[in-house]
């Protein structure tokens, strides 16, 4: 309950407040917030599944973010930024999709 | 409160519960926290993509991609602007020298009216008038008057009558190559078939000099007009209208010949 509320409060935030990127952050941040929404699918399979820890959680939050911008970081300096960011968000993208087909099979029983 | 659930409904149940209890602990506010950020950061950048565009968020080489098209595309409309500037001229040069031989034909039709008689004429010139005491003034005094007056340089002519004899004149003709004149039948001259009575006028544009010459030479206009009993009066003008028009009529015969 209270991270959903965080969450609206989160996106809330953002709405009002209008900020701009910094160009420092711009290429990372698409990167980090899949990174991020792979976290949280992760987090919201392992509650249904009742092995949800939130030690875990964070760690794996930062760490998956930190990981992600890290890799966009370095392909960047080797010349491939563009390619590799496709890598992880490809990657991500297959994660986030099996956590929610394992959603689907707790909550929908399908 | 955490009991061991026998199957997945009723584990799923009771997650949902626990989801459902506030509870607040330090590691908590910590994941309440990470997701506040992910929403913000989500807005954030989605907003960013919105508002900038792709460009914003492209890399180095797309950027360089793009760069390449658009100067390709800027040298092809460039090369586009300057082949419809090309005929913009040509169709403006067409324009002016149009224009400018539309002028000269226009110059040359005013000129041309003078000539024809279609085209009222002012300058310095003279008036002849000629008074008729004894009835003896006929066309070929008139014509005489003409021919000397073409042939000392008038531009253009205009000749005056009155309706009725012994009044101002009133009825005037404009002289040009086809003129004639006939006698009238009962006094009184025809010219182009319009009566006019004495005293005639002539209007002359041209060099009064030369034209008052012609006319007072021993043995020409004045004195004859003078032998027949009349009286022709010169008055010399630093402005001559001739006013009176003729229709331009289409030649019913004579065609253009090249």
């Amino acid at each position: 309950m209270i991270p959903a509320l965080a969450l609206v409060l989160g996106v809330t935030l953002g709405l009002v407040l209008e900020p701009t990127v910094p160009a420092a952050l711009q290429p990372y941040l698409p990167i980090a917030v899949v990174a991020a929404l792979d976290a949280v699918f992760g987090a919201v399979r392992a509650q249904l599944e009742g092995i949800f820890d939130d030690r875990v959680f964070v760690v794996s939050f930062v760490s998956n973010v930190l990981v992600a911008a890290l890799v966009v970081f370095l392909g960047d300096q080797l010349g491939v930024g563009g390619q590799l960011s496709t890598g992880v968000v490809v990657v991500l993208g297959i994660r986030i999709f099996s956590n929610a087909a394992a959603i689907r099979r707790r909550v929908f029983h399908a | 409160m955490r009991t061991q659930p026998d199957d997945d409904d009723e584990r799923t149940s009771d997650v949902v519960r626990r989801l459902l209890t506030p509870r607040l602990r330090r590691v908590d506010l910590a994941v309440a926290g990470l997701l506040a950020v992910l929403g913000f950061a989500a807005v954030v950048q989605v907003r960013a993509t919105q508002e900038d565009g792709p460009l914003a968020t492209a890399r180095q080489e797309d950027l360089v991609q793009i760069l390449d098209e658009l100067t390709n595309r800027n040298d092809r409309l460039r090369a586009e602007i300057g082949s419809l500037e090309q005929a913009r001229r040509e169709i403006t040069s067409g324009t002016d020298s149009s224009a400018a031989a539309l002028a000269e034909a226009q110059r040359r039709a005013r000129l041309l009216g003078v000539l024809a008689g279609t085209v009222a004429a002012r300058g310095p010139g003279l008036r002849l008038t000629i008074t008729d005491a004894d009835g003896r003034i006929g066309p070929d005094v008139l014509l005489n008057a003409l021919e000397e007056l073409r042939a000392a340089g008038a531009e253009a002519v205009q000749l005056e009558g009155s309706v009725a004899a012994g009044e101002q004149p009133a009825s005037s003709v404009r002289v040009v190559a086809s003129t004639s004149f006939l006698e009238g039948e009962q006094g009184g001259v025809v010219v182009d078939g319009q009566l006019l009575r004495p005293p005639y006028r002539f209007l002359v544009v041209g060099d009064a000099p030369t034209l008052a010459t012609a006319l007072t030479i021993p043995g020409g206009v004045v004195d004859d007009v003078a032998q027949r009993g009349g009286r022709a009066v010169i008055e010399r003008s630093e402005d001559v209208l001739v006013g009176a028009l003729r229709p331009l009529g289409e030649p019913r015969y004579a065609r253009p010949a090249g």
